[in-house]
Parts: structure tokens; sequence; C-alpha cells
């Protein structure tokens, strides 16, 4: 079964068609990126696939579940890490990890347990008791994608997580992310090239609204005549190439 | 439990901000030490503690609307709520998660400020257990005003509007610092429109132990703090759903 699977999903907003029949198939345990230019599209599919503001036609199914008629198992399923820092300042690092486990029902001592485990995994035992308000902005991208982890999502959406970041927290996150991959579907979007080429199983590349081609960055490096997967991007942006 | 998580949350975001505590506590309780100190010199029967501590134990919650109403536009700005609406968390946890966990706070704070009214001389009786506890309906309407404000201004228009314009309206329109007859005319008749005032009077009403005094103003409080929950939920539901 593939984990997500749009069919002609479209929103519109009064006279913008923000995403305009998109067909797209994200494989099980797959890392596909999102590219597009501002206006693309990306935000608006990723908000329609978390239940955030309903399709004006068409559906999504994410392991099966419409977005549509089973919002509430595609809620139990997926976690979002939104572009910007999303965590409670005034909470420590533990409180916020907590706040998520809270929010999913789990127990005292499932959450516990939970918290510990992530902690471990992402490091974030040195600062579990710093309030995530006090943290630099990579440790906060850290704890957000962790937070976004508690629920054992099966399908995770990063938006942009490393905008902003200088280039060693950044290839910090990046190792995060890697050590993601095969575990669970990621929907990652980035206006970063070298980061999609570097992460992504397959990349996906929008514009206004539409699907112009999916791929792995080696296959559209070659189909756009480059090997600069930037330069590829580029290029088939501005062609609207399909 | 998972609404309480949520709440739990806002409770701790609310009573670690020190500005929080600065202005949720700490300025009441200024207001009556230096307005019993000019009462003390220059005697004025409105600054009476019987009657001053009532007015400041209302006034004092006008500060939860600001409390309220930047801790949600701050949610909304940082897209932690949307992270939240990913979640199964629902619009009954959301609201209740923003509404109820300040309440308590409220009540601490009356109970502080009617605390220091007792070092300041305020005999101590029964009837100011009861005056904190009918402060509940006037936290609620405060409370529900942070919640339709949150839902609809930027963190930075809340300071303004929460922080400036809505402690000077229930400051003058209350009766506390001036007898609202002494003006009389539309200023009075509007005042008495709004639930501030009554409140106010409320509140005294039952420090006195005058339990039939409490009419008509419990209603004009209670109405209004149904009224404005109701449209702060709407507004809430609405941004909500543009989100």
């Amino acid at each position: 079964m593939d984990a997500i699977k749009t069919v002609d999903l479209t929103k519109k907003y009064r006279d913008l068609t923000a995403v305009d029949a998109l067909n797209l198939t994200v494989r099980q345990g797959e890392l596909l990126s999102l590219l597009g230019v501002n206006g693309a599209g990306k935000t608006t599919t990723i908000k329609m696939l978390t239940g955030l503001t309903k399709p004006t036609s068409g559906d999504a199914f994410l392991n099966g579940k419409s977005i549509l008629t089973d919002s509430a198992a595609v809620k139990a399923m997926i976690a979002v890490s939104p572009q910007e820092t999303a965590v409670a300042p005034n909470l420590t690092v533990r409180e916020n990890l907590e706040l998520m486990a809270g929010v999913h029902g789990f127990n005292k001592d499932e959450a516990k347990d939970k918290v510990t485990e992530l902690c471990g995994r992402f490091d974030l035992g040195e600062v579990a008791n710093k309030k995530a308000g006090k943290l630099s902005g990579g440790w906060q991208r850290r704890l957000s994608i962790a937070m976004a982890l508690v629920s054992g999502p099966q399908i995770l959406f990063l938006d942009e997580p490393t905008l902003g970041l200088d280039v060693l927290a950044r290839g910090e996150l990046w190792d995060m992310i890697r050590s993601l991959k095969g575990k669970l579907t990621v929907i990652l979007t980035t206006h970063y090239m070298e980061e999609a080429e570097a992460l992504s199983d397959r990349v996906a590349i929008m514009k206004s609204g539409r699907l112009l081609l999916t791929g792995t960055p080696a296959q559209i490096k070659r189909l756009a005549g480059t090997d600069k997967f930037d330069e590829a991007f580029v290029r088939i942006v501005k062609e609207g190439q399909t | 439990m998972k609404g309480l998580a949520f709440s739990k949350r806002n409770d701790l975001e609310i009573l670690r901000d020190p500005l929080n505590l600065g202005f949720g506590v700490g300025f009441p309780v200024v207001l009556l030490l230096l307005l019993t100190v000019i009462q003390r010199n220059i005697p004025v029967a409105l600054f009476e503690i019987e009657r001053l501590a009532p007015g400041i134990a209302v006034f004092g919650l006008s500060f939860m609307t600001l409390f309220s109403a930047t801790l949600i536009a701050k949610d909304r700005g940082s897209s932690f709520l949307q992270r939240l609406y990913a979640t199964p968390l629902t619009a009954g946890d959301f609201i209740l998660g923003y509404l109820l966990p300040i309440l308590p706070v409220s009540m601490a704070q009356s109970v502080i400020c009617y605390g220091v009214a007792v070092l300041l001389g305020l005999k101590v009786t029964v009837h100011i257990v009861t005056a904190v506890l009918f402060t509940l309906p006037a936290a609620l309407l405060f409370v529900s005003l942070g919640l339709l404000c949150g839902s609809i201004f930027t963190d930075k228009q809340v300071g303004g509007i929460c922080g400036a314009l809505l402690t000077n309206l229930t400051a003058w329109l209350s009766g506390i610092w001036f007898d609202l007859g002494l003006v009389g005319g539309a200023f009075q008749r509007s005042a008495n429109l709004l639930p501030f005032v009554h409140a106010v009077e409320m509140e005294r009403a039952v420090l006195q132990g005058d339990y039939a005094g409490v009419f008509p103003h419990i209603w004009w409080v209670a109405g209004w703090a149904a009224a404005v929950t109701a449209i702060a939920v709407f507004a809430f539901l609405r941004q909500m759903k543009r989100q």
C-alpha cells in the first residue's frame, strides 16, 4: 500500500487555484521532497494532507485512509513539524515532549518512557531541563522534530526544517532526518536544493499548483541535461517541463 | 487527558512569564497600597478599604485578558497551534484549554488582593471567601475577552488593545476611582450598560454580606460573560478553520 496517494487533489481560493488536480504517490518509508518556488502550492498541499484545510475537490489517502472521510484516523498516523519553530518557549525541552505525549493520550509512564527515548535518540538530554525559548535555533528545530515524533507517526511532514540555520546546525539536522529514513514516510519541503538532493529518495517539483514531475535527484538532473541539481530545478521550473 | 495536557501547558506558560506575574499580581497590589496611603492622608469614602479592595480585585482581572490574548496570539503567530491542530485535540479541547487554566489564576489573584487588603485593615469575615468566589463570572468575562482578542489580533496588537485600552476602559468605567454619578449623563449611562461597574458593585455588596445587593449586577456580568464567551468561541473556531 502507498503511504500517500492523492487523487485529483485540488484547492481553490476564489479565483486562485493553489493546487490543481494533484496526483502524487509516495511509497512507504520513502523520503520525498516537495519542491517549488513560492506560490507553487507546496504548503497548501501539506495543509490538505494534514487536515488543516479541506480540498475543494479530489481526495488523498494516507495509508488507505481518506483525508475527507477518515480525518481522525489520518491525524492519528501523522505528525507535522511546521516551518517556523513551533515550541512552547516557557516550557523545558522535557515538558514540551511531555506535552506532545499528553495531547496524544499517553499515560504518565508511557510519556516518561517516550521522552527518555527521544532525548537519548536525538541528544536532547543535555538540554532537557532548559526552557525551549532559551535554546539556539538549531536546538529548537531539533526539539521541534522530536516533538513531532512523540506520537510515533507513520508519516511525518517537515516544512522547511532547516530554514535560517547556520551550516553546522543544518548538517546536524540533516543527520537527524537521515536517521529517520526507512523507518517512516517523510514529506519534506525545502528551498535548499542541496538539502533536497542530499536527503531525498525522490523529489516532486510543483509549479503554479501543478505537479511538473517526480523522480530521483539523479533522474531529474539527467532529464534536465545537467549534473547540478539546482540548475536542473531552475530549468524544469522555467520551462514548465513535464 | 488530552485536553488536560494542553491546559497544563497554558498554565505553565502564563505563570512562568515574569511580566505576567509583575502586572497580574504586583500592579493591583501596588495600587491597593498607594490608594490606601492616599486615603489615610486625604480621607475619601471611595478609597476606604472595604470599597477599594473589591474594585481592585475586579480591575486586576482585566490583566487576565492580556495574559490569555497574548498567549493565544503568540501560539497562532509561531505556528504552535498549526502543530497542535494536526494532533487528535478537538476544538473543544483548545477552547477549554485556553479558558479554564486562567480561572484558577484569576482566583489566586483575587485571594492575594483580598489578603493584602486584610493586611491594610480589611476586617476578616467569611464574606471575603464569598467575594473571591463571586469574581468567577467577571473572571470568565475577562478570560473570554482574551480568547476573542487572541483569535483576532496579533501579539503586538494585543499588547495595545488589551494592555492599554481594556485596562483603561475597566478602570474608567467601573466606578473604582471615582463615583460615576459625579460625571453622570451619557458617560454614566454607557458605563451602566457595560459589565465593569456591575462587577465592582457586585463584589462590594458581597463583601458587605449584602447578598440581595448582588442583584441585578450579577445578571449584567453573567450576561456579558455568556455573550463574550459565545463570540470568542465563534472567533476562535473561525481562525482555526482559516489556519
